[in-house]
C-alpha cells in the first residue's frame, strides 16, 4: 500500500502571541479539510514542548475537537525535533496496515508562551538528563562543544561553518512563510554575538511559533495530480550521551536512516535532487550532509561554500531556509519540510523553485543525531 | 482629555545623577565583552535615591515657576518608591515647605510621571487647585546580568502645572490615556528585580499602546505628524522610539532633541519626562511637541504641548538637560556594583 501527501497547510513562522496551540492547528488544518471534503479517520498531532510551554498535554482530542472532528482517533507523538517525521512515520503506518484510509497529522508548537530564561532548559530536555542536564549543560553548549571538536578534527574555520547560515538566510529571504527575511553574509554570521563559543547568534535555529499540516492517504480516490508519493519512511536511534559515541562526529543515526531508506525507496544518493535537512545549528547541517553521503568527512562546508547546496546547486538543501531561515518551530518542523517539499514537487517553490524535484530526501532529527528520520519522497 | 480651561507648565527642572557606567563595563562583566544598545547609563550615588532626586528636580522647577509654597498638589509617579508604604509626595512637599496639598505617589511602571501630569490638569482645570507638582522619578532597578541591566538608569523631571497664563512656559493642549492588561514587565511586592517577557514587550506591549494612543491623540484632536516640531517618546532603549516614530510617521529631525537613550539609558519613568525637558531647552515659542509615553502592565499617555512666549526666558532659571548630561563622571561595574547597592554586606 503506497502511502500519498495529498495535501498540506501551515501559519507562518514568527512570535504568534495572541494565537494559541489549538488555533495555531486549526489555521494550518482547516484549509486541507474544507479543500479535501475530507473527514480523516485519525489525527495524529506532533509538538514536542507543550506539556511545559502551555500547561497542556494530551494534544490530540484538544486538536480533534478545535477541527470539529467528532469520534475519530487522535493522539499526539513527541520524540523533540523528530516529532513531525514520527507523525508522518506513524501515520503512513496505520495507512499501510489499513487501520486507517486518510491521516491529518498536525504539527504545532508555541516556544513563546514561555519565559526565554525557562526555555533554554526545556530546548535541553532532550538530552541525557542525569549524564547532561543534571551539569547544567545547554543544548547550545553541547552543540558548541561538538562544533569545537569538529573544528579541530578537519581544520574547518569560524568562516567555513558560517557558509550554512548563509545558505538558510538567502533562502528564506524569498520565502513567505519564514521567520527571517534578512540575507546575511559568512562575515555578519562570523561576527554576530557569541552564544557559547564558537556558536554565534546567526548559528543558531530561532525560537518560534508555527503550525504546519499535512494530509496523509493510501492508494484511491483522494489520490490527485498533486499527490507526492512517500518511497520510504526509515529511522535509526543513537546513544542520547553524545560524547560517549564510539566516533563523535558520526552521525550513525542518520547515516543508518539514510542508508534504510534509499534501499527500501530503490533510490541511490544520486537519484536524490533536493534535501530538507534539520540545520538547527550549523555544525549540524555539515554533519548530517556528511552522514547521509552528500559530502565527504570534513568537507561539508568547503562543498557549501562551492555552492553544491544553494537553490542552484548540484543538491539544493532547506530550500525555503531550512530550521535556521524559515524556523524552527521544534514540533511542527518536520511537518514544514514535508510540506516545503510538497510546494517543490509541485513547482509552486515561486522565487524558491528548484530546477529538478522529482526526488526529495526530509531528514528530521531530534537531539544531537538522537533520531534521525529519513523519508524518501517522489512525484506522482 | 482636554480641561474646560487650558492647561499650562509653568516651569520645569531636570535631575539626571553624576555618574555614568559605560554599557562596555557591564558587556565585560557578563557578556564577554561588547556593549550594550545605549552607549552609558546614569547611575545615582549612594546617596541618592528616587526622593532625593525627586526633591532635587522640585527646586529648579518652582523656582522656574515662581510658586513658592503655593502648591495644592505634589505628586510623585515612580516604579523605584523608597517606602513601599510612605509617600515620597510628602518628603518631597515637606522639602519644599508645602502643606497644604495633595499628595499622593503614583504607580504604571514608566509613565507613572505623565499619568502625574494629567492627573493635575483635572485638579488645575477643575478650579480645586491654582498649582500642582508632577514629579517623574526612578532609580530603576537592573538584575545584574540580565538584558535590561544595560539600560536600567537613574533620573527624571518635575513639572509645575497651572492655568495657562502669562507665567506659563507651555501650555497643555490636551491628552489621552490608552490601557490594557498586558503582563509584559512587573516587579511583586518584596521583589528586588522586575521580571519581564523578552520579546513580549515589543510589539504586544509597546508598539501597541503607543502607537493606539497616539493614533488616538491625532483622532480626537484633528492632528498629523507634520503638526509637530518635536515628537517624544518613551526610550526603553535607543531603537524602539525610533522605530515607533517612524511608524507614526515622525522624522528622525523631530524626535532626535528628545532621546536621550543612547547617552543615559532608560530612566523609566522619567525616561519621556526627561525628553520633554529636553526639548523645552530648545524650543521655540509656538513649537508643538508630541508626548508619548508608555507602562508597562501597559498603557501610553500622548499629548500635545505648545510652547509659549515666556520659555526661552524662564527657562534660564533653571539647569539644561545638556549640561546635566555633560556634568558627569564614570565609573567602573565594580562601583556601579557598590553605589547601587548589590553588594551583599
Amino acid at each position: 500500500m503506497t502511502v500519498y501527501i495529498a495535501d498540506y497547510g501551515f501559519t507562518k513562522v514568527t512570535d504568534h502571541w495572541s494565537k494559541s496551540l489549538s488555533e495555531l492547528a486549526f489555521e494550518a488544518s482547516k484549509p486541507i479539510l474544507d479543500h479535501n471534503e475530507v473527514r480523516p479517520d485519525a489525527l495524529i498531532v506532533s509538538n514536542a514542548y507543550s506539556e511545559m510551554t502551555s500547561s497542556q498535554s494530551n494534544l490530540g482530542p484538544l486538536i480533534a475537537d478545535r477541527l470539529g472532528l467528532e469520534n475519530v482517533e487522535a493522539f499526539s507523538v513527541e520524540s523533540s525535533g523528530a516529532s513531525g517525521a514520527v507523525a508522518v512515520h506513524l501515520g503512513a503506518s496505520l495507512i499501510k496496515s489499513g487501520q486507517a484510509k486518510t491521516v491529518l497529522i498536525s504539527g504545532i508548537e508555541k516556544m513563546r508562551d514561555i519565559e526565554p530564561t525557562k526555555l533554554v532548559g526545556v530546548q535541553g530536555l532532550a538530552a541525557n538528563a542525569e549524564y547532561s542536564q543534571f551539569f547544567g549543560i545547554s543544548f547550545t553548549s553541547l552543540n558548541a562543544l561538538l562544533a569545537r571538536i569538529y573544528m579541530s578534527e578537519y581544520s574547518v574555520s569560524r568562516d567555513n561553518l558560517s557558509a550554512f547560515p548563509v545558505i538558510a538566510h538567502k533562502n528564506s529571504s524569498t520565502a513567505e512563510h519564514a521567520q527571517f527575511r534578512k540575507k546575511f553574509s559568512r562575515e555578519e554570521v562570523s561576527r554576530s554575538e557569541i552564544v557559547s563559543d564558537p556558536i554565534r547568534v546567526l548559528d543558531c535555529a530561532p525560537v518560534g511559533d508555527g503550525a504546519a499540516s499535512l494530509l496523509l492517504v493510501g492508494e484511491g480516490d483522494l489520490v490527485g495530480d498533486r499527490s507526492v508519493k512517500i518511497l520510504a519512511s526509515e529511522s535509526s536511534s543513537s546513544d542520547p550521551n553524545t560524547f560517549e559515541r564510539r566516533h563523535l562526529l558520526n552521525f550513525s543515526s542518520v547515516e543508518c536512516a539514510t542508508k534504510k531508506a534509499l534501499k527500501a525507496s530503490g533510490k541511490s544518493i544520486s537519484d536524490v535532487d533536493f534535501a530538507e535537512i534539520h540545520d538547527s545549528y550549523s555544525v549540524l547541517a555539515a554533519l548530517i550532509l556528511e552522514g547521509m553521503g552528500f559530502s565527504k568527512s570534513g568537507n561539508a562546508c568547503l562543498d557549501a561554500e562551492a555552492g553544491k547546496f544553494d537553490l542552484n546547486g548540484k543538491l539544493p538543501i532547506s530550500t525555503f531556509g531550512g530550521m535556521k531561515g524559515r524556523g524552527y518551530p521544534v514540533g511542527a518542523a518536520g511537518i514544514y519540510q514535508f510540506c516545503e517539499a510538497f510546494m517543490q514537487m509541485n513547482g509552486k517553490g515561486g522565487p524558491n523553485q528548484v530546477r529538478k524535484a522529482d526526488t526529495c530526501l526530509v531528514q528530521n532529527m531530534s537531539g544531537i543525531d538522537e533520531s534521525s528520520y529519513v523519508h524518501i519522497l517522489s512525484k506522482r | 482629555m482636554k480641561s474646560l480651561v487650558s492647561i499650562g507648565i509653568d516651569g520645569y527642572g531636570a535631575y539626571i545623577p553624576f555618574y555614568r557606567l559605560p554599557t562596555a563595563e557591564i558587556a565585560r562583566v557578563w557578556h564577554g565583552g561588547g556593549s550594550g544598545p545605549n552607549k552609558e547609563k546614569a547611575v545615582a550615588s549612594i546617596d541618592e535615591d528616587t526622593t532625593t532626586m525627586a526633591v532635587e528636580a522640585a527646586r529648579i522647577a518652582t523656582e522656574m515657576a515662581g510658586v513658592g509654597q503655593n502648591l495644592g498638589a505634589v505628586f510623585v509617579g515612580t516604579e523605584s518608591k523608597v517606602y513601599a508604604v510612605k509617600p515620597t509626595g510628602t518628603i518631597v512637599a515637606q522639602a519644599l515647605g508645602c502643606h497644604r496639598a495633595l499628595t499622593a505617589d503614583f504607580e504604571f511602571a514608566c509613565k507613572a510621571g505623565t499619568e502625574a501630569i494629567q492627573v493635575i490638569s483635572g485638579l488645575v482645570g477643575s478650579g480645586m487647585i491654582e498649582h500642582g507638582l508632577a514629579i517623574a522619578m526612578d532609580t530603576a532597578q537592573g538584575r545584574p546580568g540580565d538584558d535590561l541591566e544595560y539600560t536600567a538608569a537613574s533620573g527624571g523631571a518635575a513639572f509645575v502645572i497651572g492655568k495657562a497664563g502669562s507665567e506659563s512656559v507651555a501650555r497643555i493642549l490636551g491628552s489621552v490615556s490608552y490601557v490594557s492588561d498586558t503582563g509584559d514587565f512587573w516587579r511583586r511586592q518584596g521583589e528586588k528585580y522586575p521580571k519581564h517577557l523578552s520579546r513580549f514587550t515589543g510589539e504586544p506591549a509597546y508598539f501597541h499602546h503607543v502607537e493606539t494612543a497616539v493614533k488616538n491623540l491625532f483622532n480626537e484632536f484633528d492632528a498629523k505628524p507634520s503638526d509637530f516640531q518635536y515628537a517624544v517618546f518613551h526610550q526603553p532603549n535607543p531603537r524602539f522610539p525610533v522605530e515607533a516614530a517612524t511608524r507614526l510617521g515622525f522624522t528622525m529631525k523631530q524626535i532626535e532633541t528628545g532621546l536621550l537613550n543612547p547617552i543615559i539609558g532608560n530612566t523609566y519613568s522619567g525616561s519621556s519626562p526627561l525628553g520633554l525637558a529636553a526639548v523645552l531647552d530648545i524650543a521655540s515659542p509656538g513649537d508643538r511637541i508630541m508626548l508619548a509615553s508608555f507602562g508597562s502592565g501597559a498603557g501610553s499617555d500622548a499629548f500635545i504641548i505648545e510652547a509659549m512666549e515666556n520659555l526661552p526666558s524662564k527657562r534660564k532659571l533653571g539647569i539644561p538637560v545638556r549640561t546635566l548630561l555633560e556634568n558627569c563622571s564614570r565609573i567602573d561595574y565594580a562601583m556601579y556594583s557598590k553605589l547601587r547597592e548589590k553588594l551583599r554586606r
